[in-house]
């Protein structure tokens, strides 16, 4: 079990992330972003990836990483960027759309980066980190540096390609890299159980040769435990670990998506088992309640930053593509 | 290699390659830094952007452009949207080798040239070296570009030899290859040597210019060559139509005003048999017919 003091620094990023959420959420009503829903104004108009009931994986994670170790991420990559470091203010900035953002509004939700605290990007593309994250792992030890990479994928990502080739490539070469299955057991809108064959992700790994647990992903302890111990594998040059967290989407595929395909006993199990409740129970609720207000405080100075943020201008719109051929727009 | 971040990633480097450009750099440089690697494509690309945003210059081997399509969403997606994606944070100065065109019977999936689709993208260089010496310095120009750098060497180039010297050369150069009055002719990789011998054999003074890089191109060469001209005749080995040359011609159209043609291969797949890759050959004949 975590300490009194550990136990409060993991319920505070859960809380932070969840506050971030639910506050994204509200700023996405009207969002163009699936299904031909209405083209009204949102102050977030890009396709939203909610990790609303996932947040202890990507705490229990990263409180284990150091600032200089590299995150690779997913489309539902907000937590993982909170709980890496970044600046809540800047994220929100970025997903409104804003100068202020981390990726000066070119990148918005699906591609929040934020490169000065190891945070490599979210991704559009499902499983399309995994490379990457191999890529960054085999420089870190070309260079000989002490830093590991964590590789946040989804349960969907196990049936992708890459995925075989890059658990392959750092079993092979021994990277330092704990490739985290964040499984909130959908795939976008298709339980993932019903299309993956076999016993699953954490099998598929052991049959790689990358050794791995499988924890419960709502209970944050676990994760932190979970993960303390395979970093300290891959640290002491021990090669790649896999970390299989079972979790849960509260929400919808996108933040327009009810998800009134799903069973309704599903969801409320789920509710019930709320990550952030069970994190509580560990610690003194005046410190929880405290900790709670104080993340919901600092989301609307965020949202209020956010809102009264500059525009991009418009010639930024050619900045940042290439140096050789800029210039050249037709 | 003498810069310690260039590392040259996969299939069969420590081997020199299937063709034999990395002969002997495993042996001086180390398997560290000269990387062989699964039959791996999307990870072998996907890999080279992970490097090069954590520092390194990778030098990407894809074998043939062929097998570069299983690591299109790493090249078009990541590799070339990075940068900008992030504002600014992170760049990926990879290299990505994928040589090119017709060669030896190769038939339909080991024989395309497919510069089209990636001069389409913005983010991404694409090079075309046509002589030994170009391939030199335009090799050394991209490992020293900070941009992703589609690099494409024909393999019926490989042949050729030639003293080279250690010049440099800047990327999106061309090179007046042959001056002429009549026609400008614009090509670039395995064709220029087509172009040459069709225009020693014409009847018309036939400029020849090879354009080395289509991305950026160099137009300030092309547009003063069909100025002098008032004709344009663009020739490739890729499928004509909705080839670069089209881009070229579209273009000089617009600016210049002048009559412009276009030769490519025919919109098939390049056939095993002599007689059939031989239909999607450009050879000196079928430039001649078409000046």
């Amino acid at each position: 079990m975590a300490s009194a003091e550990r136990a409060l620094q993991l319920y505070r990023t859960m809380a932070r992330i969840r506050a971030f959420e639910n506050a994204a959420e509200e700023a996405s009503r009207g969002s163009v972003a699936a299904f031909g829903a209405s083209l009204a104004q949102s102050n977030i108009r890009g396709p939203l990836h909610l990790s609303t009931g996932q947040e202890a994986v990507a705490a229990g994670v990263c409180l284990n990483l150091e600032k200089q170790d590299y995150v690779t991420s997913t489309h539902r990559g907000h937590g993982h960027t909170l709980a890496k470091g970044a600046s809540m203010e800047a994220m929100m900035g970025e997903l409104f759309g804003r100068a202020s953002g981390p990726n000066r509004g070119k990148g918005g939700s699906m591609h929040l980066a934020d490169f000065s605290v190891g945070m490599l990007g979210a991704n559009g593309v499902v499983a399309a980190g995994m490379p990457i994250a191999v890529g960054a792992a085999h420089a870190v030890k070309i260079k000989n540096l002490p830093w590991i990479v964590a590789c946040f994928f989804g349960d969907g990502a196990v049936n992708r390609g890459p995925f075989l080739e890059a658990l392959n490539w750092a079993a092979v070469h021994a990277l330092p890299v704990l490739f985290v299955c964040e499984d909130n057991r959908w795939s976008a809108t298709t339980p993932t159980h019903a299309l993956t064959a076999g016993e699953g992700a954490l099998a598929r790994a052991e049959a790689i040769g990358v050794p791995g647990a499988k924890v419960d992903g709502n209970d944050v302890f676990a994760v932190d435990e979970g993960s303390r111990d395979l970093i300290a594998k891959i640290r002491s040059g021990g090669g790649p670990r896999f970390l299989h967290a079972v979790t849960y989407r509260f929400k919808g595929h996108v933040s327009v998506d009810a998800a009134a395909y799903r069973d309704g006993a599903e969801v409320s199990r789920a509710l019930e088992n709320d990550p952030l409740l069970f994190a509580a129970k560990a610690i003194d609720p005046q410190a929880a309640a405290r900790i709670l207000n104080e993340a919901y405080e600092e989301v609307r100075r965020a949202v209020d930053a956010a809102a009264s943020a500059p525009w991009p201008d418009a010639r930024e719109a050619y900045g940042d593509v290439q140096d050789t051929g800029s210039g050249q727009w037709r | 290699m003498e810069n310690e971040n260039v590392v040259v990633v996969g299939e069969d480097v420590g081997r020199g390659g299937i063709f034999q450009q990395y002969k002997g750099l495993q042996q001086e440089f180390g398997a560290a830094r000269v990387i062989d690697t699964p039959i791996s494509e999307a990870t072998i690309l996907g890999a080279g952007v992970g490097m090069a945003l954590a520092g390194l210059k990778p030098v990407v081997e894809m074998r043939v452009i062929d097998f570069a399509l299983c690591a299109m969403d790493e090249i078009v997606n990541q590799a070339a949207k990075a940068r900008f994606m992030f504002g600014g944070q992170g760049r990926v100065p990879l290299v990505a080798r994928m040589p090119i065109g017709l060669w030896s019977g190769s038939a339909a999936q080991h024989s395309q040239s497919l510069e089209a689709w990636f001069a389409h993208v913005p983010g991404l260089v694409v090079v075309t070296p046509a002589t030994p010496q170009d391939n030199y310095s335009l090799l050394r120009a991209a490992i020293d570009c900070g941009d992703p750098v589609i690099y494409m060497e024909h393999k019926e180039l490989w042949g050729l030899q030639a003293e080279v010297s250690f010049d440099e050369l800047p990327l999106g150069k061309a090179r007046v290859v042959r001056e002429g009055r009549d026609v400008t002719l614009v090509t670039w990789s395995r064709t220029v040597h087509a172009a040459l011998e069709a225009a020693a054999q014409a009847k018309i003074s036939v400029e020849v210019i090879d354009l080395r890089t289509l991305w950026p191109w160099d137009r300030e060469t092309v547009f003063s060559s069909v100025k002098k001209t008032r004709r344009l005749l663009v020739v490739h080995e890729a499928v004509q139509v909705a080839g670069f040359g089209a881009e070229i011609a579209a273009t000089v159209a617009e600016e210049l005003k002048v009559a412009v043609r276009r030769l490519g291969a025919p919109r098939i797949p390049v056939g095993y048999s002599k007689p059939l890759e031989d239909e999607a050959r450009v050879t000196a004949q079928r430039i001649l017919a078409a000046l």
